[in-house]
């Protein structure tokens, strides 16, 4: 019951698109490209994500990842999770395990919501992109833009979440698998 | 070409893994597909949904919604549409070029653009599930608003 609730989306968008291919072929048929696209950029992405994540997992003791991102690490810490973040490939939700573990190692939860931010707005494959395709006074100027956005957004939320609630936090991570 | 140095790195990890300790190298490919097998469900139904809404909201539809002359309201239906779906950068920007020539706005682009990069509602249950509620709402009000700062600026300084 608990498998089937987890894969309720899938069923109900999946047999939306079956309906939408039954009435309006051409629709449909755009509808399941577009899904078998995504799908084959997911299922190329993730291996190679994962196989990092679980070596990471065995190989590199909790106390290295605390000296480089975690307490006292200070502003190189921050700089890492930056630079690790805009290096990265895929899209947004790929972060999430990853923050995920490095969390469980002992990231600061400032450098995670760096990692975060990083991630999701100053990709270098993106910023690539929208150079190339918006021009460069546009790319540029939301590039210059988004690197306060990312501090503004790690500055509020380490404000807003307690000691106790980032502890929390942690634990919940800690019970994830 | 990124994805191939992906493969290269994590292949010689784990064949290095594997010289140095077989035993820990199963562990950590059995962490690597529980992890996996963690998400799948979560992903695959936000694949599909996207897909979806994708092809329902075509670009003469948006570009129609956030033409130059669209002003705030456009830039706030730029920013909802972007915050809904999540396409990878590589579809989002061709795209956006494509609603610029189609008489979108500089403004509702950047709006769109900001928020279809940070702001995720269909990858919130997967957020949800690693760092709770809390921080996801938070998270994703605060990039939310922060895009129509960025569309602001973004609007004085290109035209």
């Amino acid at each position: 019951m608990k498998r089937i609730k987890a894969y309720l989306l899938f069923l109900i968008s999946a047999a939306l698109i079956a309906l939408l291919f039954l009435f309006d072929r051409p629709t449909g048929t755009r509808a399941a490209v577009t899904t078998l696209t995504s799908l084959k950029e997911m299922l190329l992405i993730l291996p190679p994500v994962f196989i990092l994540l679980g070596l990471l997992d065995v190989w590199v003791p909790r106390e290295t990842m605390v000296r480089f991102m975690g307490e006292g690490s200070g502003l190189k810490g921050g700089l890492l999770a930056f630079l690790l973040g805009s290096a990265a490939a895929g899209p947004l939700y790929v972060v999430f395990p990853i923050a995920a573990a490095f969390m469980r190692k002992g990231a600061t939860f400032a450098n995670i919501l760096i990692l975060i931010g990083a991630w999701s707005t100053t990709k270098i494959p993106m910023i690539l992109f929208e150079l190339s395709s918006m021009g460069l006074r546009f790319g540029l100027t939301r590039l210059a833009l988004n690197i306060p956005v990312i501090l503004i957004i790690t500055l509020v939320m380490s404000r807003a979440f307690s000691k106790e609630e980032v502890s929390a936090l942690y634990a919940r991570v800690e019970q994830l698998d | 070409m990124q994805t191939i140095i992906f493969y290269t790195v994590a292949l010689s990890l784990l064949l290095l893994s594997l010289i140095k300790d077989r035993e820990k190298t199963r562990l950590s490919l059995i962490k690597a597909w529980k992890s996996f097998e963690n998400i799948l469900p979560s992903m695959l139904g936000m694949i599909t949904s996207i897909a979806l809404i994708l092809t329902l909201l075509s670009p003469t539809v948006i570009s129609s919604i956030i033409g130059s002359s669209s002003g705030w309201w456009g830039t706030l239906a730029a920013a909802l549409v972007g915050s809904i779906t999540l396409i990878p950068a590589f579809v989002a920007f061709p795209m956006a070029a494509m609603l610029l020539e189609s008489g979108a706005g500089y403004m509702q682009l950047s709006a769109f653009v900001s928020t279809l990069t940070m702001v995720g509602v269909i990858t919130m249950p997967l957020e949800t599930k690693f760092f709770g509620k809390k921080f996801t709402a938070l998270r994703n009000a605060l990039a939310f608003a922060l895009s129509f700062l960025v569309a602001f600026v973004i609007s004085k300084v290109v035209h």
